[in-house]
């Protein structure tokens, strides 16, 4: 069978037991007593074990069979957790997604892992028993007739009976042209272990998984249900075609422990306890199953559909302002309704592609709680990571970029920004640093922020290294604000690997950042107080292709001004400008607003001399200005479309649009027109 | 007929008009030759940057060649055309006095351009392609499109 069609599938699933992988070890990490996150771990690493072996991937499959051995070590409580094992645990799934990012580049997904298989070997044995090993799931492949019970399962057999279970032999056989045994197999196991546990399958549970039996399969089960209830709940499960439960005497399995064994079913007394244990947990299981199902009801779509349909819309949006241009020079009553008709519903059509392309941060936000800790833990430091708003939308091609800005300045923020505990002691911080990384709405943009508790950056420092570095002149410089110099640390050549050391913070290519994040046309700032610690604040658009603008015109230019920077727009007379250093200024609300005249920056020539001027006031950050233009033509949704190649950095331009009409209208960047 | 086919490798060029010369570029690199149409001026570029146009959804920066080789302008005419050019994964149009045919030039035609034709220096020139009664100047895109040519006329023009 070709298995390339199901290996997007595949690596998407993986990723995502990964994730859950990582989530729960962290979760282990903190609340080392909490079997349930164990149970959880056991079924992602289950899971994930089957998949890799159905696609072919026998180093992940082997890797995660070892860990799944040490999982069901620590929820049988053979082994108790400790930091160790957790470290090993890290190192397998690290050693995992090393494997499917092997897959996903095109590779075989091959990895040496027989160190890692060694430790995770040498931690069971470590604590269990050897003889104990291997555990429920050993050898019994290659009986046939009727599982054979072995120490193990003979102890666990007896306590539940003890504490009023009843032990079952089910031989399950499914109907002669079954096509997808492995699957209907697994649904039998699922049903029987709402209400029970397997404690053992012939053939073993990882071989029914590959589909390698014929058409049945037995098992030995323990519930406190019947054998007709049993019965039928098997027979639940489509194409299974025959189901025989038979309670198994007691002598069958009681008798064989003879005295030599007495002693060491004493000392798995404790292990056995797991199935009663295990008892309690049902019923959140049954909700998660349920969970699972109402979560199902989606489809994976590729990304690349979803662009050209996104794509065609943006072309339908031109030719709907096109039509509604048109509706209004006709000035025809039924066109002008159908127009309008249509607008509504292109507008529905647009929220909803929209939607359809827009993701939760979480995605981007899970990886870091473990790169945190890592490199915390390699620079011997102490730092809590604070995440609030990871169910935050952005637009995917947002999600897919942001990423790689996020792991800069979290890692610019445990390295340079927080101290080391013993300095953190001493000026009276706790010990451990804290790191926030918040996400949230506001508007039509999406702010995510980092802030650290840790040293601040000096701004004199700052400034000395840039004058240094030749990026600014010192007599200029003196007028700078303290925004002034932090916005020094994103210009390109601040940077270099040994600026780092000196300068106390940041220095690692932060360019790199604020490059990428103005190309997704967002802005980025730092607050930052001196031993109080930093504040880097990234502003992003919710989306990038279709967005709401203020058209404007000046002499005969018209121009677009994407209403997010937008504050207000307002009419002055001449006579309220006042003039600082030359300056043209305006008050706007108690404050002092710097006036740009778009004919001057623009160069366009206009004759327009009135007693009284438009203003578009907006903004960058926290910072104000006022655009003077002729006229306010109206709001209307745009399509963003790039300059070309060509024209790629045009001072004040942030590309273009076309009108109703087919004429094309530049987009204003405000943020390059707004001096921080 | 059979003299002809022989080893002679052809290039084939759009041929248009600027001044009185006859300039001409490969057709692999010609996407499509279009009528004059309103340009939105695009601020702060070069003066030979004339601005976009709306091409069929597509926004495409627009240039004046004649101002680009330092000729004076004129007013565009009926025969004035753009031709959209595909260089190094940019489209450009250039505007052109006139679109006139497409040749097949044979390669042992073009010869190595002088220092300096009608203005245009020899870096923007692939060759002189000399056919039986005319004269045509092989263009160089890559070169007359260069992004850092066009930072540097930027600049030079800022400093005026």
């Amino acid at each position: 069978m070709d298995m390339n069609q199901y290996l997007d599938v595949f690596i998407d699933e993986a990723r995502e037991h990964l994730q859950a992988l990582n989530d729960h070890l962290l979760a282990l990490e903190d609340d080392m007593a909490n079997i349930s996150i164990v149970q959880d771990m056991f079924r992602s690493a289950h899971t994930l074990k089957g998949m890799s072996a159905t696609m072919g991937y026998e180093d992940l499959a082997s890797l995660t069979h070892d860990m799944e051995n040490v999982l069901d070590a620590i929820r049988h409580e053979q082994l108790q957790v400790d930091s160790d094992i957790v470290d090993i645990l890290f190192q397998s799934v690290d050693a995992l997604e090393a494997m499917i990012q092997s897959i996903i580049d095109g590779g075989d997904g091959k990895h040496d892992v027989s160190a890692i298989v060694e430790r995770l070997t040498a931690a069971i044995a470590g604590d269990a028993q050897p003889a104990d090993e291997p555990g429920s799931e050993e050898p019994a492949g290659q009986t046939s007739s009727g599982p054979e019970i072995n120490q193990y399962e003979r102890t666990v057999l007896q306590q539940s009976v003890e504490s009023g279970f009843n032990a079952y032999h089910i031989r399950v056989e499914l109907r002669a042209g079954c096509i997808l045994k492995a699957a209907r197999a697994y649904m039998v196991f699922e049903l029987l272990e709402k209400s029970g546990d397997i404690i053992k399958s012939v053939p073993a549970a990882e071989q029914i998984e590959q589909e390698q039996f014929e058409t049945s399969f037995e098992l030995v089960y323990i519930s406190n249900e019947d054998e007709e209830w049993i019965h039928d709940l098997i027979l639940q499960v489509s194409e299974v075609e025959k189901a025989i439960v038979a309670k198994i005497p007691a002598e069958t399995w009681s008798s064989a422990t003879d005295e030599s064994e007495a002693k060491k079913t004493e000392k798995k007394k404790k292990s056995s306890s797991a199935s009663e244990k295990k008892k309690p947990e049902h019923p959140p299981r049954a909700q998660n199953t349920a969970k699972k199902r109402v979560g199902g009801k989606t489809i994976r779509v590729n990304i690349e559909r979803l662009d050209t349909l996104m794509n065609l819309f943006s072309e339908m949006v031109i030719d709907r302002g096109r039509l509604q241009q048109i509706a209004a020079e006709l000035n025809h009553p039924d066109l002008a309704d159908t127009v309008e008709h249509m607008n509504r519903i292109s507008g529905n059509l647009q929220d909803l592609i929209l939607n359809m392309r827009m993701e939760p941060v979480e995605q981007v936000f899970n990886r870091f709680p473990r790169m945190v800790r890592g490199l915390a833990k390699d620079l011997n430091k102490r730092v809590d990571l604070e995440m609030s708003g990871a169910e935050t939308e952005l637009d995917r091609t947002v999600i897919d970029e942001i990423g790689d800005p996020l792991v800069h300045l979290l890692r610019n923020a445990v390295d340079h920004g927080i101290e080391h505990p013993e300095e953190r002691e001493k000026q009276g911080k706790s010990a451990t640093g804290k790191i926030r990384l918040t996400a949230f709405h506001s508007g039509n943009d999406v702010f995510i922020e980092i802030v650290d508790d840790g040293r601040g950056i000096d701004p004199d420092k700052i400034l000395n290294k840039a004058i240094e570095k030749g990026l600014v002149n010192a007599e200029k410089a003196e007028n700078f604000s303290k925004q002034d110099i932090y916005q020094l640390m994103f210009a390109s050549g601040f940077s270099t690997s040994e600026t780092v050391s000196d300068v106390s913070g940041r220095g690692v290519g932060l360019d790199v950042v604020a490059n990428k994040i103005q190309s997704l046309g967002g802005a980025v700032s730092i607050q930052s107080d001196i031993g109080k610690g930093t504040k880097f604040s990234i502003q992003l658009p919710l989306t990038l292709s279709i967005i709401a603008a203020m058209l404007i015109q000046v002499g005969r230019e018209k121009y677009a001004i994407p209403l997010s920077s937008i504050i207000e727009t307002a009419i002055y007379k001449k006579e309220d400008i006042r003039f600082v250093h030359g300056q043209p200024m305006i008050d706007f609300r108690g404050k002092v607003v710097p006036l740009i005249s778009l004919s001057e920056i623009f160069s366009i020539p206009t004759e327009k001399d009135d007693q009284t001027f438009s203003v578009v006031v907006i903004r960058k950050g926290d910072q104000l200005a006022g655009l003077v233009v002729d006229s306010f033509i109206g709001q209307q949704e745009i399509v963003l479309k790039p300059l070309g190649k060509y024209l790629s950095h045009v001072f004040g331009i942030g590309g273009a649009t076309i009108l109703g009409d087919g004429q094309v209208a530049l987009i204003i960047d405000c943020n390059a027109l707004v001096k921080s | 007929m059979f003299e002809q086919e022989s080893v002679v490798e052809k290039v084939k060029v759009v041929v248009f008009r600027l001044k009185d010369e006859e300039y001409g570029v490969e057709v692999d690199q010609v996407k499509s030759i279009e009528r004059m149409e309103s340009i939105t001026r695009v601020p702060n570029t070069p003066s030979f940057v004339k601005g976009v146009i709306n091409l069929r959804g597509v926004v495409i920066p627009v240039i004046n060649l004649r101002s680009r080789f330092q000729m004076e302008e004129e007013e565009y005419t009926d025969s004035t055309r753009i031709v959209i050019v595909h260089v190094n994964e940019m489209e450009v149009g250039l505007i052109v006095d006139a679109a006139l045919d497409v040749l097949d030039v044979p390669l042992d035609a073009i010869e190595p351009p002088p220092e300096v034709v009608g203005g245009v220096e020899a870096a923007y020139l692939r060759g002189m392609a000399k056919l039986e009664d005319r004269l045509l100047v092989l263009l160089n895109l890559d070169r007359v499109l260069s992004p850092e040519e066009l930072k540097q006329v930027e600049q030079m023009e800022i400093n005026q």
